[in-house]
């Protein structure tokens, strides 16, 4: 099972993107970490079960990323997920639930030292 | 002329046993559109790891799902064994497969019962299960649990399953594969059952691709992906190839379900033939360190796991991506334009395991 | 007496269950273990109910649902926790989104072990929940008739 990561900068994120589905790649997941001082983003794509993951690194509060939903439809679901638990702005995403995806009783609780701020995209 | 209606489905449904929400807009009896809502049984588990170690986090993730509970807590161990660089004797693989393989068929029955439910066939319902408790049985007998098997661990097995007892199994499953083959049968067969199934919830092979699909969606629209084509766990030495069907409509995707049925006997009595005896587990040394991405084969579709971990007892991050959650997005898809007495039926045949969806 | 002990019905409602007790719940009410033996039949209405059967723990979400389902339901009335993570919240309760057993919101009268529950549990908490709705009826009956 090969995999690599690769580290990217957010303006390459949608070019990345656009490659990827030129491609013919599967967009398999986003996941956002939690580290002590940044947050991580990580999007993975999948070619006949070669991993593909790119990573972002976000400052822990006031980080915003391009949505990648209108390359990827799937990918709604993953960023208002992101934008719930870890409070990510996400700009664009192609169905906005505005940060009523995860209806929990601590917001961002991933990422609770993420203080109020723009909570609506 | 026909004016637009929104039609809340869930989260307290007949047909679903755990609470989704979906918002149908209609037109007269036409879905336009569907749009979910989720967190109804959000518990944030994959947080836990920063209260559990990672050897106690086992337990946790193969509670995720009640349903795919052994493969879960496989996918766990294989991430944990990488970031170890642990090697995993090759009868513990076996029976990881074994055990695996009985899930998919006891999920896959659940399914089928669950599915003639949603289309109001009561019987066949009851004859699904009742095959499925008789694959429960076999679970209990092996590993002391009817939903939760805790045979799983990191670096290999708890329990072995001797020479006997797995010529008993074998033995024990043909007999259902002949019950399996008679209920699937009516499922692919029957004027009525067709009727519900054929045309309805039509997902193209683009469109799979393109959503995310995973699973049998995806084989059922078409493309031949399944994660056991990877070779985890040992599946790469039992000749495994995926089942798929093109239609990609309801009756492709229970027909794909169908003949795993008889693929995952087939794996089992691979396993069974190929079997040595030996360790059952490798001692774990150290801490989990680095990161990496699992990948497994569940019933419902592919599952990843994500671990980070930095040389301490607790993961910095464990991320899970289910697969119900991957098929949101081409269910929505196969939603629009669908009749609304058609709804039960296209939901269900995604497999929705909630629990799962939000861990 | 009679009918209600003689066909107490159930309502179901999952809380944030992983799925294992719901389906248990179901393979219970199959005929191998044939819960419906007692004239247990599974409704999804509220005001037909007699027992309320919660599996999984209660969240923030889930706790005003389940306390309206409690409230809709006829006296006299059971709640079964079923399963450990309806009983104190399992081995979850330490997660952020998760506030603990089903007597967070309502009264629970009987607490049915297990993960996932033992189908004979269960069946054994059905038996008892029979016996407590005739306490129940015939105390409410009692107090009835010393008001007149």
């Amino acid at each position: 099972m090969a995999q690599q990561i690769i580290d990217i900068q957010i303006s390459e994120l949608l070019e990345r993107a656009k490659e990827m589905q030129a491609q013919g790649q599967r967009l398999v997941q986003i996941c956002c970490t939690t580290l002590s001082e940044t947050l991580e983003l990580q999007y993975s794509f999948d070619l006949d079960f070669a991993y593909t993951s790119f990573r972002i690194t976000l400052p822990k509060e006031g980080g915003a990323v391009p949505s990648i939903s209108s390359i990827f439809l799937c990918a709604f679901l993953y960023e208002n997920e992101i934008h719930d638990l870890f409070g990510v702005k996400i700009t664009g995403i192609a169905v906005d639930f505005q940060g009523k995806f995860y209806r929990t009783a601590t917001p961002r609780a991933f990422n609770p030292e993420a203080v109020t701020g723009e909570v609506k995209a | 002329m026909s004016k637009r209606t929104i039609i809340p489905f869930g989260p307290q449904h007949p047909v679903l046993p755990e609470p989704i929400h979906l918002d149908l807009v209609i037109e007269d009896e036409k879905v336009i559109e569907a749009i979910p809502s989720i967190g109804f049984i959000h518990r944030g588990l994959e947080k836990l790891v920063e209260k559990k170690d990672f050897i106690d986090y086992v337990f946790v993730a193969e509670r995720i799902c009640g349903i795919c509970s052994f493969i879960h807590g496989m996918t766990y161990c294989i991430a944990m064994e990488e970031l170890l660089k642990l090697e995993v004797p090759s009868r513990a693989q076996y029976l990881r497969v074994i055990w695996s393989e009985l899930s998919r068929i006891h999920s896959h029955l659940l399914w089928l019962g669950l599915t003639a439910d949603a289309f109001g066939f009561e019987n066949l319902f009851m004859q699904s299960w009742q095959i499925r408790e008789q694959i429960l049985d076999i679970i209990e007998e092996t590993t002391g649990g009817r939903v939760i098997f805790g045979s799983c661990k990191v670096g290999g097995v708890r329990r072995d399953i001797s020479a006997e007892k797995l010529q008993e199994i074998l033995k024990k499953l043909r007999s259902y594969r002949n019950q399996w083959t008679e209920i699937g049968g009516i499922f692919l067969n029957d004027t009525t059952v067709k009727h519900r199934l054929q045309g309805v919830g039509k997902l193209s092979m683009e469109q799979a691709k393109t959503l995310g699909a995973v699973g049998p969606m995806l084989r059922g629209s078409g493309v031949a992906m399944d994660i056991r084509m990877t070779g985890y766990s040992g599946y790469n030495k039992l000749g495994f190839t995926p089942v798929v069907e093109t239609a990609g409509d309801c009756y492709s995707r229970c027909k794909v379900r169908i003949r795993e049925l008889d693929q995952s006997l087939q794996l089992i009595e691979t396993c069974v033939t190929q079997m040595t005896e030996g360790p059952l587990e490798a001692k774990v040394v150290g801490f989990p360190n680095g990161e990496f991405f699992a990948r497994s084969e569940q019933p419902r579709g592919e599952a990843i796991y994500y671990a980070k971990a930095n040389g301490t007892k607790f993961l910095q991050r464990l991320r899970v991506r289910t697969p119900t959650f991957a098929n949101l997005p081409p269910l929505l898809t196969a939603l629009a334009g669908c009749q609304l007495a058609d709804v039960p039926v296209i939901v269900l045949t995604i497999d929705p395991c909630i629990s799962c969806a939000e861990r | 007496m009679g009918a209600l002990s003689k066909s107490p019905w159930i309502i179901h409602y999952d809380g944030s269950s992983c799925n294992g007790c719901d389906i248990e719940v179901l393979a219970v009410l199959m005929p191998r273990f044939d819960l419906e033996r007692f004239g247990v039949v599974n409704t999804g209405n509220p005001k037909h109910a007699d027992i309320l059967l919660l599996t999984g723990s209660i969240n923030h979400q889930n706790a005003p649902i389940v306390k309206s389902i409690y409230d809709q339901m006829p006296e006299p009335k059971v709640v079964m926790a079923v399963g450990i993570c309806a009983t104190s919240g399992g081995i979850f309760r330490e997660c952020y989104n998760v506030l603990g057993g089903a007597d967070k919101v309502v009264p629970v009268d009987i607490y049915v072990p297990g993960c996932a529950v033992r189908p004979e549990a269960l069946i054994d908490a059905a038996v008892q929940a029979v016996g407590l709705l005739d306490k129940k009826r015939a105390a409410a009956l009692a107090a009835e008739k010393e008001k007149e």
